[in-house]
Parts: C-alpha cells; structure tokens; sequence
C-alpha cells in the first residue's frame, strides 16, 4: 500500500504537485495518466525518492519512506524507464544480477533468479545470458530492463512509459506479458503513460492527473462509463465513440442528402425516362412548393400510368418518413420495416432533406466505427 | 666511426639513459594519473568549477617547457625532481580533460537507471561511469605518455639525465652520433608506448561498447 498524504513539489513558481492526496493498494496494476505536464512521472518518482517532495508525506506499508535511506528503498521497489538504461558494459545476465549483487545475494541464488527470469519472458538463458544490449532489439532490451527491475522480488515496481518508444506489435506482446507477470507474481505496479489504448488494457485502476492534481482514480469501465472532467472525456477520445456517436447520431447523419425530387404536375412518360437515366426505381414526388407528396415507383407507372398524365395520380404514400432530427436508431427500425427499402428525411418545413437508404446506412454505421470510409 | 659502431661501443650508456627517461616518465604520468582523475571525477560533480580548472590546467600546458623547467630548476634545484614536477604538470591536462568529458558523456539515462534500481554514488561511479569513461580516460593517458616521452628529453638540462642528457651532449659537442643516439630511442619509445597504450585501450573498453559501433 503506497499513500500520498498532501504532497505538493515546485521547481520555482511552477506547481507540479499540488496537494497531492492518493491510495495505491498492495497488487494493483495502477496507471497514472494525464497530459503532458501533468504531474505524472513527478509522482512516480517521488516513490523512490528520486524527486523529494517539498512538503506532505508518502508512506508505505506504513513507514514513511523519508525515514528510509534512500539507496535501499530503492532495492526494494523496481524501476523499469522509457529509455531502458541498460548497463552496456554488462551482459544480459549482469544486467538482471545487478540488483541481487549489491543485495549480496550468493551467486547460485543469483543464477537461478537469472534463469528463472529469462524463461518468463521466454528468452532461452543458452541463447541471450551472454549477450551485450546492442546485440538485442529494443523489445528485447526492455524485457532484460523490466527483468533488471523484478530481480530481486521487489513488492513493487515502477514503470515510467516503458514501452513508449517501441512499436506497436512489439508494445502489444510486453504489455500482454508484463500484466501476466504482474498478476502471476503478484506485485503492486505503478505505470506512467500517455496512452489510454495502453492504460484501458492494463490497469486495475486509473489514475487521471491533471495540473498536479488527482481528478478521477477508477477503474477503466467506470471511468469510461462516467468520466469525472471534461479533460478525462477527450483523452478517452475514440473509446468512447462507439456509445457517445450511436446515441447522438440523428437520422441526417445516415442519409445521402442528394436525392431526385420531381414536382407532381411531371408527367408519366418523362418520369419513366429520368428514372431509366438515373437508374432508381423509385422518385420523390414534391408539391409545387417543394413540399413533400410521396413517392411513385416505376413498377406503378408501368401497371396504371397512361402517357402524357401527371404523376400525381400514382403517388402513394406508403413510404416511411422521419424529420431530420428524429433519433438515428428510429430511423434504422423503420428503414428496416419499410417495404420500399428506404426512408425519406423531411426538413422541419416538410420539403425533402435526403434519402436512408440501406446503402447510405451502412456507410454511416461505417463511418461511425471505423472514420471515413472511401467511396 | 660509424653510427652502428658508435651505438654499439655506447649501448651501456644508451641503455641506461633510455631507463632513466623510462622512469621519469612513468613517474611523471603517474603522478598526473593519481592527480587527474580524481579532480576529474570531482569537476564532474561540480560542473560550475569545471570550466575554471580546466581553463588553469589550459594555461599551463601553454607554458613552454623550458621556461616551466626553468622555474622548477629555480624552485627545487637541479636534478631528476624538478624534472617530473615539471612533466607531471603537463601529464595532468589531457587526462583530466578526458576523465571529465569521459564521465559526462555516459548516457543519463543509464544513471538515472542505476540510481533508480538502487545503486549508491559510489557503486555508480565504479560499476556504471568509470568503466564506460575508461576508453576516454586511456585515450588522455596515451595523448599524456607520448607527449611526455618527447618533452623528457627537455629534463636532461636540469640534470635529470635519461635520453635528453645524450642530446644536450651531442648540441654541445656537434656530435650528431649523440643526438640522434638520444632522439632515436625515444621516437621508438614514443611509438611503443602508443601502440602499447592504444592496444590496452581496446582491450579495456567494456565488450558491449564495441559491439555495433
């Protein structure tokens, strides 16, 4: 249990903790997140005393860590950063012993957390023990430097974006393995990112941290159920499209605004021909001032129609309409119930907006999960 | 006489010369190692300072030799003290200088690191900043050990003796067998201590450092 009891930091006039009051429970995958400037990595950092706090007190397990020496708290808790910091000098191997080393762990003790480390993240002790860091990829690098930070079973660990500068098919696999690892051995970790595709995946609990002050601690789900700060709700960005898009989205976001209206007095054989050229099947029949009618379908002109007559005779109006503004998921049922296959979109005037057509809808729904879609 | 007979009838004499400058240059490199290292290590703990010293340590190394040699002569005397306080003064600068950059040119992140999993400022200089400097430590030690060869034949005014004394002896005389009987073995120990040191060089940088550079 890692708690923050009032802690504020300053350099100069700048505030970077302000009052900080936090709980992190024992075996928690805990993330801090938050715009750049946040406070974030400040925070991380006064856990092992890197940065001291100006005032206020952080306490764990109960002792308060500034009446700990400050090198060997630091024994205790793992420290795993973007920029890997791997000894050069030093095998893959020593790398991982070095903690165990200055802990005076025996050399068999310190062999065996070596292998034992080296097969979690599936790196075979035969073929990697030996190697220097600049023979390993940067993946590789940043398994050996979260190993670096778990060698000497601290109950904690904290990891400052550590995989921030590696790519993403990269990223995914140590995310996956460093959550198995957490939950497997149990630790409390403490992970500082940027990226809440990262922070959703991982954590237990987020942290969302903004001008040196805690605005929300939750869990993914509730804290994208109930962002607590308009600042949560746009950082949450596209996870929360799918909910937020399909409850605003009204039946003109679904529709194709271009559609062929022709007045009632356009007579049957001039219908038929515009309809052939258009290739549709169907036409919107308006009043002369450009008020909606109904529709009349080529089949109907062909069985009833008589050449040279005004269409208005044939125009039925059996065809579902919804204004504009009507709810998006009203319009999807009736799209689905229409028997003529669409919907026509009506302007709070009543004169004709545009067409739902299964097309168009598909597109939107489309749109709405994936972005633009191309034509 | 020719100079292959004239080196022969003298080798004794040559052989204990190039011994005499051999030990007052490992004195003097010495003493500037044990000197320069140190502060270098401090002035990379205090970087505000570090420009001054490194500016003083400049002047010096501007000071002809004979006129710091004439001071020393003045100072402590005739003989092979003076000499290396003289030469040890020029050791002092590269050594520093590349101890210094040496130590700062290691990543900071790999000290943020260290500092992080729990490493004390002590185990941090041995085990993560002092073998990474040490090729640029070695690398001022050589650039030191070869200028010193070269301006130990200087301390052969001041009664240092080594291989300066045979050329004093040889401008002195018009001897030319003398001169070239001083300035040939300590080209050749010039050459050999730089191979040497260049060759410990390598051999001493840390493996991972190699690899891929």
């Amino acid at each position: 249990m890692i708690q923050f009891r009032n802690v504020s930091k300053r350099y100069g006039k700048k505030t970077i903790l302000d009052n900080l009051t936090l709980d992190i429970k024992a075996g928690e995958f805990v993330i801090l997140i938050g715009p750049s400037g946040c406070g974030k990595t400040t925070t991380l950092k006064t856990i092992n005393r890197l940065i001291e706090p100006d005032s206020g007190e952080i306490i764990i397990d109960g002792k308060d860590i500034t009446k700990v020496d400050p090198v060997k708290l630091r024994r205790t808790i793992g420290y795993v950063i973007q920029q890997i910091g791997l000894f050069p000098n030093m095998t893959v191997e020593q790398n991982i012993a070095v903690v165990p080393k200055l802990l005076n762990y025996s050399k068999e003790e310190i062999d065996a957390i070596v292998h034992r480390l080296l097969e979690l993240v599936n790196m075979p002790y035969e073929e990697n023990a030996k190697k220097y860091p600049s023979e390993l990829s940067g993946g590789q690098q940043q398994r050996i430097g979260v190993l670096r930070a778990l060698a000497a079973s601290p109950p904690i660990v904290l990891m400052d974006e550590p995989f921030g500068a590696l790519d993403p098919v990269t990223r995914d696999s140590l995310q996956e393995e460093v959550k198995k690892i957490q939950k497997k051995l149990g630790k409390t970790i403490v992970f500082v990112t940027h990226d809440m595709d990262e922070a959703i995946r991982l954590a237990d609990t987020i942290v969302f941290m903004n001008d040196g002050k805690v605005l929300q601690v939750a869990s993914p789900e509730e804290m994208l159920q109930n962002p607590a700060d308009p600042i949560i709700k746009s950082f949450l960005g596209k996870h929360m499209n799918h909910e937020n898009n399909a409850a605003n989205l009204v039946a003109s976001d679904f529709m194709r605004a271009k559609v062929l209206t022709v007045p009632k007095t356009k007579k049957t054989l001039e219908c038929i021909e515009l309809m052939s050229r258009r290739d549709v099947s169907s036409l919107i029949v308006v009043e002369e001032d450009d008020t909606y009618l109904g529709t009349v379908s080529v089949d109907k002109i062909r069985a009833q129609g008589k050449a040279g007559k005004e269409i208005k005779e044939l125009v039925t109006v059996e065809s579902m309409t919804v204004t504009r503004n009507s709810n998006a998921q009203e319009a999807f049922e009736l799209l689905i119930a229409s028997p003529t296959g669409y919907v026509v979109v009506l302007n709070d005037d009543n004169t004709v907006a545009g067409l739902i057509t299964k097309t168009s809808m598909a597109k939107a729904m489309g749109e709405a999960l994936w972005g633009e879609m191309t034509q | 006489m020719s100079y292959l007979a004239f080196f022969t009838k003298h080798s004794n004499e040559i052989l204990k010369a190039l011994l005499t400058h051999m030990e007052i240059v490992l004195i003097s490199v010495g003493i500037g190692v044990v000197i320069a290292v140190p502060v270098g290590i401090l002035l990379s703990r205090h970087k505000g300072a570090a420009s001054y010293v490194l500016a003083f340590a400049g002047v010096i190394q501007t000071i002809p030799g004979l006129v710091l040699l004439g001071i020393m002569l003045i100072l402590m005397g005739i003989g092979k003290p003076p000499a290396i306080a003289a030469l040890s003064l020029y050791a002092i600068l590269p050594i520093l200088r590349n101890t210094y950059t040496g130590i700062l040119e290691v990543d900071a992140h790999c000290i943020e690191a260290a500092r992080g999993i729990g490493m004390s400022q002590k185990q941090i200089l041995f085990q993560v900043e002092l073998p990474l400097a040490m090729p640029a430590i070695i690398g001022g030690l050589r650039l030191s050990t070869v200028y010193i060869i070269s301006w130990a034949t200087l301390a052969g005014m001041i009664g240092a003796g080594g291989l300066g004394d045979m050329i004093w002896t040889g401008l002195s005389t018009y001897e030319s067998k003398y001169i070239l009987a001083g300035a040939i073995p300590s080209a050749i120990l010039a050459l050999l201590a730089n191979a040497l040191i260049g060759f410990i060089q390598r051999a001493i940088t840390p493996k991972g450092l190699r690899l891929g550079r």
